[in-house]
């Protein structure tokens, strides 16, 4: 019997249990749709998390004050942590990694204060965080401004009281975030002038560096933010001049801060940070999520072939008749194996197709959640998801088909004519 | 040397029944000329049915000897026995077993799906159809047609191979006997102008009275085998 005579009898079989049909290849559009709406998310969380790393700024290195076994990151604000033995990083730290000769790798360095403060302006308040900045600050961090100026040596030597807003924190105050320079708003109560505001980036995975305002580090180290030590920073900010030289820059930066606080090797007080310690880390984080997430939808793709056997087992038996006599007419052990599992399939690929539409509906429906819940997050539905969930619900089809249809194949077909 | 279409030598055949062996033949011998028409017949228990499934290649012998149209078939695999059934065996049962997703031609047509034939495969179920007599119903499905309509579909889809034999088991036995009646005449007239061999399995004294010979089974083994109306004796 030919292929396509195996197909259309196997259309014909469907056909004629509709509900039975629709239920079965039900379980396998959820499996499948769960398969690609999960890898999308997962996907999408790890390009949203590593497109919003780089937006931080490029080739960039952190140092933290603190031991590297003493936990990663602090994250802004998280400055001035101070352990045993540990002394803070100072502005002279800063400094002297800017030496070209000690530091060749090093382009730009920018050491910054952080707090948290109230800003408020004709009665509007908002809680954000200040963080006190230089003028390289701004191209450290790939900043845009959307009006106005940035901190510039001025500001600095002045220690003048000048604040660049980040857009949300302009909205906050100004409901607003254009038209706002020049504006006079208070910070802790005290007066400043405001000179620039940021262009939005997006949640960042270092919080929103749209919700911030950022004044003169002189200016903050004077004023709002105090430290215990004199001249004491919280993060130092530093650009590699290449992609290339960032594991090299890494390499001076540590030698300057260990010969200025003098500590032996292996017991840094310090921890340099790079932008490419930050996306492994996650993307080991999201590629587990990712794994987790398919291995949950892949569970519910088994249980949808499960069901296929099932049905197909059920099928069988009600069927038994009807493959005594044909058998009787002349088929082969083949020709039935082949008509059950051409079902089986059938089943599982229409099932496969429908979960394919519904997985990617999923996922868009997620995309636009996202966006209308504020987040910058796309789910992907990728290619290799497609691939896999069609291939893996193909085989699926398959592998729970060939029991059903062994069975079916290996009846005698006196004891099957005879069965009622 | 007659021209023998069924030929059986010592046909054994044993049942396993959980821990004992049931001998259901004992050892049957008889053939049958082409063109002939035979009835079987014997009380139930007698060996009747297996001794069926064996002449139709639905099932092989313990032991012996069974030569079918020229092929022996007794030591065949199942796919080799398809085949046989296939080619040379066409089956009308007492409960017509039509499959009643498909049209009276679709039925007709699966032998010859299973043959492997695409080219003609209509035109031949068409002209079955029509020498049964249901040209104008061949649309129709199982369950529009009347019992008698449809046994004369499962007679058109067993004609439809040109077989060597056709088995009928108890072929008007879910019949009213008027229908019964036509349906046993349509065999009859098959194998007039056609020649097919025509076995027929049954109980009913009145059918086994229109065939030319009776073989009767009782016990797995052959108790008469008489030309009633020629007056033949054979062995």
């Amino acid at each position: 019997m030919k292929f396509s005579q195996a197909l259309l009898e196997a259309i014909e079989s469907l056909n004629g249990n509709k509900m039975r049909s629709g239920l079965t290849v039900l379980g396998i559009v959820i499996g499948v749709a769960a398969v690609i709406a999960m890898l999308a998310v997962g996907n999408g969380a790890q390009a949203s998390i590593t497109g919003s790393i780089s937006s931080i700024g490029t080739n960039l290195l952190f140092v933290f004050s603190g031991a590297p076994d003493q936990g990663g990151p602090g994250g802004p604000g998280g400055g001035g942590r101070s352990g045993n033995n540990v002394r803070p990083l100072t502005l002279a730290d800063a400094e002297a990694i800017t030496d070209r000769f000690a530091a060749p790798s090093v382009d730009l360095v920018a050491p910054v204060l952080q707090g948290n403060g109230t800003v408020t302006f004709a009665g509007e308040n908002s809680t954000t965080t200040i963080t006190g900045v230089t003028p390289a600050y701004y191209s450290v961090r790939n900043l845009e401004l959307s009006e106005g100026e940035f901190v510039n040596e001025e500001h600095m030597l002045g220690r003048m009281s000048v604040v660049v807003l980040g857009p949300e924190t302009a909205d906050n105050l100004f409901g607003r975030h254009d038209g706002v320079t020049g504006e006079s708003i208070r910070i802790e109560g005290q007066p400043f002038r405001v000179i620039g505001v940021l262009v939005a980036k997006g949640g960042g995975a270092f919080g929103s560096e749209d919700n911030g305002v950022y004044i003169p580090f002189s200016t903050a180290q004077a004023r709002l933010i105090k430290r215990e030590a004199r001249d004491q920073v919280d993060i130092i900010f530093a650009q590699a001049t290449t992609a290339e030289s960032v594991p090299l820059a890494v390499e001076e930066i540590s030698t300057i801060i260990r010969q200025r606080h003098r500590t032996d090797i292996g017991a840094d007080d310090f921890t340099v940070f790079t932008q490419q310690d930050f996306l492994s880390t996650f993307a080991t984080i999201t590629g587990v999520l990712t794994i987790f997430l398919g291995g949950i939808a892949g569970i519910s793709l088994l249980v949808g072939g499960i069901g296929i056997m099932n049905i197909m087992l059920v099928s069988v038996s009600e069927r038994t008749r009807e493959i005594g006599l044909r058998k009787a007419l002349g088929a082969r052990k083949r020709d039935i194996l082949m008509q059950f599992l051409t079902e089986s399939s059938l089943l599982s690929l229409i099932g496969g197709i429908i979960g394919i539409i519904f997985g990617w509906l999923i996922a868009f429906v997620v995309g636009q959640v996202a966006v209308a819940s504020g987040t910058d997050f796309t789910p992907i539905v990728g290619s290799d998801a497609i691939i896999l969930s069609t291939s893996f619900s193909a085989a699926i089809g398959l592998f729970f088909g060939i029991y059903p249809a062994s069975r079916a194949a290996n009846l005698e077909p006196v004891e099957a004519l005879r069965h009622e | 040397m007659a021209d023998w279409v069924i030929e059986a030598r010592e046909i054994k055949k044993t049942y396993r029944m959980g821990e004992f062996d049931v001998e259901a033949l004992k050892g049957v011998s008889f053939t049958v000329d082409r063109g002939e028409v035979v009835s079987i017949m014997g009380p139930s228990g007698s060996g009747k049915s297996t001794m069926m499934n064996t002449l139709g290649c639905l099932d092989r012998p313990t032991s012996g000897e069974y030569i079918l149209d020229g092929e022996s078939v007794a030591q065949m695999n199942d796919d080799q026995l398809a085949s046989v059934r296939n080619r040379k065996v066409g089956f009308v049962f007492q409960s017509f077993n039509l499959l009643s997703r498909l049209t009276a031609i679709g039925n007709v047509e699966l032998p010859l799906r299973y043959a492997g034939m695409v080219e003609g495969r209509r035109e031949r179920a068409i002209a079955s159809l029509e020498a049964v007599g249901l040209k104008d119903r061949m649309k129709h499905r199982p369950y529009e047609l009347s019992g008698g309509q449809q046994q004369r579909v499962a007679v058109a889809r067993a004609l439809v191979n040109d077989p060597a034999i056709i088995m009928a088991d108890e072929p008007t036995g879910n019949l009213d006997s008027k229908v019964g009646k036509e349906i046993m005449s349509l065999l009859l007239n098959l194998n007039k102008e056609r020649g097919t061999t025509l076995i027929i399995v049954t109980h009913d004294p009145t059918i086994a009275e229109q065939t030319q010979r009776v073989i009767t089974l009782r016990d797995g083994l052959l108790e008469s085998d008489g030309y009633e109306k020629q007056g033949k004796t054979k062995k």
